[in-house]
């Protein structure tokens, strides 16, 4: 099976002395669905980060989709990023931008027509039930429905893998739940892997996946 | 409120420097008004002791235009009452010739030298008279007018070009959040910066607008136009067409320019 990131001996750090991840090794298949556990400010976020090319690999070898994260260029950076779906805690959405404008972004970074990104974005907010708020403003919904369109977007331009960072933090039973089955049917209809950092991981999940738990800067495989 | 706040300030920002920048235009256009009249007004004068035609003329220096003899009839016919005939007669020979010499422009006082010094080699010429002192007095002032004009818009030029800078660093600041969530989906920088770019180009628009309204509204009423018409100087301050593009290049280049800068350099605390 491919492996969408593999890791060897990787070391993650902010600050030049304080490492945060150290020397891990391991590997996600294409087509899993992945969960990253661990306590608060145990790293799990900042793996994440890594994975995205938001922090750099401060020791040993990292490669997402086969792009090679150390000293990465940021034309690559850019292309590896057309190419991921995230999916923020807090949402990150443009308060300046519609909804459906919202959704729209990563097709409109990758140059689809309107027509075809107009098509795909009536069907992903159908999906997440907000095709009646498309005209509306970020601001102007509840928590749950700005992570539902955060989740469409991340969809939007089918991506090869979907990270999510504590995706259900803060949301109500239903909206986690819309959330989850989003992140499920991604996983096995489109084949997309799914990297999920949170703290706790849902009981009604009805996909396999595989489970790695961050304590004091090591990663190990949970069985 | 804010954002209109933001716009206003780029829009006289960029307003003061075209303004600057047409004003030395209109003072460049005034003084060679001015030169135009002083060259048509001036002419240097030669007396000779033999007759020349007007290409001999000609042919001393490239800088004349043409030659006219200025006759000495009238100054013979004054002193008819009190010379008799024959001493008149006998004057009218040995009078030299006065000829009048017209530049195709108007000379500097070293060009007056020069042309002064090349006339008088001609050992048929006895005397040449620039009359240069008066005009070049005036003409200077305004040289130096037209230096001081040119220094003061490249000063605000420059300061206020500083101010666009900050006032798009600003901008920067306001959209960083937004430019930071497209840079996540992998957006590249010339389209996480379209909004800059977007307002740039519109202020731009704007300000340029706004000068061609107003040196249009100063040129139609024409208070200045009046004032220099009183002396002697007809110039057109504000050409509609060639300004009003040279303003909008002006303003186009100058905040495009200052937007590349800020998305190609970003402030190391951005």
């Amino acid at each position: 099976m491919d492996k969408v990131i593999i890791a060897q001996n990787l070391s993650l750090s902010y600050k030049e002395f304080e490492t945060i991840i150290s020397k891990a090794s391991f590997s996600i298949d294409a087509g899993s669905f992945v969960f990253i556990t661990g306590a608060s400010g145990s790293g799990k976020s900042t793996l994440l980060k890594s994975f995205y090319g938001a922090i750099e690999p401060k020791q040993g070898q990292l490669s997402v989709g086969g792009v090679n994260m150390n000293r990465i260029s940021t034309s690559k950076l850019n292309f590896l990023r057309r190419h991921i779906g995230i999916v923020f805690q807090d949402y990150k959405l443009i308060k300046e931008w519609t909804i459906e404008k919202n959704v729209m972004l990563p097709l409109i970074i990758s140059g689809y027509t309107s027509d075809v990104s107009g098509t795909q974005v009536q069907k992903l907010l159908g999906h997440v039930k907000l095709i009646h708020q498309a005209g509306k403003y970020p601001l102007e919904l509840s928590g749950g429905e700005q992570q539902r369109v955060a989740m469409a977007r991340a969809l939007a331009h089918n991506p090869i893998l979907i990270l999510a960072d504590e995706p259900t933090g803060n949301l109500d039973e239903y909206s986690s739940s819309v959330i989850w089955s989003l992140l499920e049917g991604a996983n096995t209809q489109l084949k997309t892997t799914v990297v999920v950092v949170t703290h706790h991981i849902p009981e009604e999940l009805n996909v396999p996946y595989k489970h790695y738990h961050i304590d004091a800067g090591n990663i190990n495989e949970i069985a | 409120m804010k954002s209109l706040k933001n716009h206003i300030s780029l829009i006289i920002a960029l307003f003061t420097v075209l303004a600057s920048v047409q004003i030395y235009v209109a003072v460049d256009r005034t003084i060679a008004a001015y030169e135009t009249r002083l060259k048509d007004d001036y002419s240097v004068i030669v007396v000779s002791n033999k007759a020349f035609v007007p290409s001999e003329f000609k042919s001393m220096s490239s800088m004349i235009e043409r030659s006219e003899p200025i006759s000495t009839a009238q100054v013979l016919d004054r002193l008819k009452g009190e010379m008799s005939q024959k001493n008149l007669d006998l004057l009218r020979l040995t009078l030299p010739k006065f000829y009048r010499i017209y530049l195709n422009r108007y000379p500097s006082p070293k060009e007056i030298n020069n042309l002064q010094r090349l006339l008088q080699r001609n050992p048929a010429i006895e005397r040449v008279e620039g009359f240069a002192q008066t005009h070049d007095t005036i003409y200077k002032l305004m040289l130096l007018f037209k230096n001081v004009v040119q220094v003061f818009s490249i000063a605000i030029a420059a300061v206020t070009s500083l101010l666009i800078l900050k006032e798009m660093r600003l901008w920067q600041f306001q959209h960083a959040e937004r430019m930071s969530i497209m840079a996540l989906f992998g957006a590249p920088v010339w389209l996480r910066s379209a909004v800059l770019f977007r307002l740039a180009i519109v202020d731009a628009i704007i300000a340029t607008i706004i000068l061609c309204l107003a040196f249009y509204v100063i040129d139609y009423y024409g208070f200045l136009i009046t004032q220099l018409k009183a002396v002697g100087i007809s110039v057109q301050l504000f050409n509609f067409v060639n300004d009003s593009l040279r303003s909008l290049g002006i303003a186009l280049g100058i905040s495009v320019a200052l937007t590349f800068m800020i998305v190609i350099f970003p402030n190391e605390e951005d």
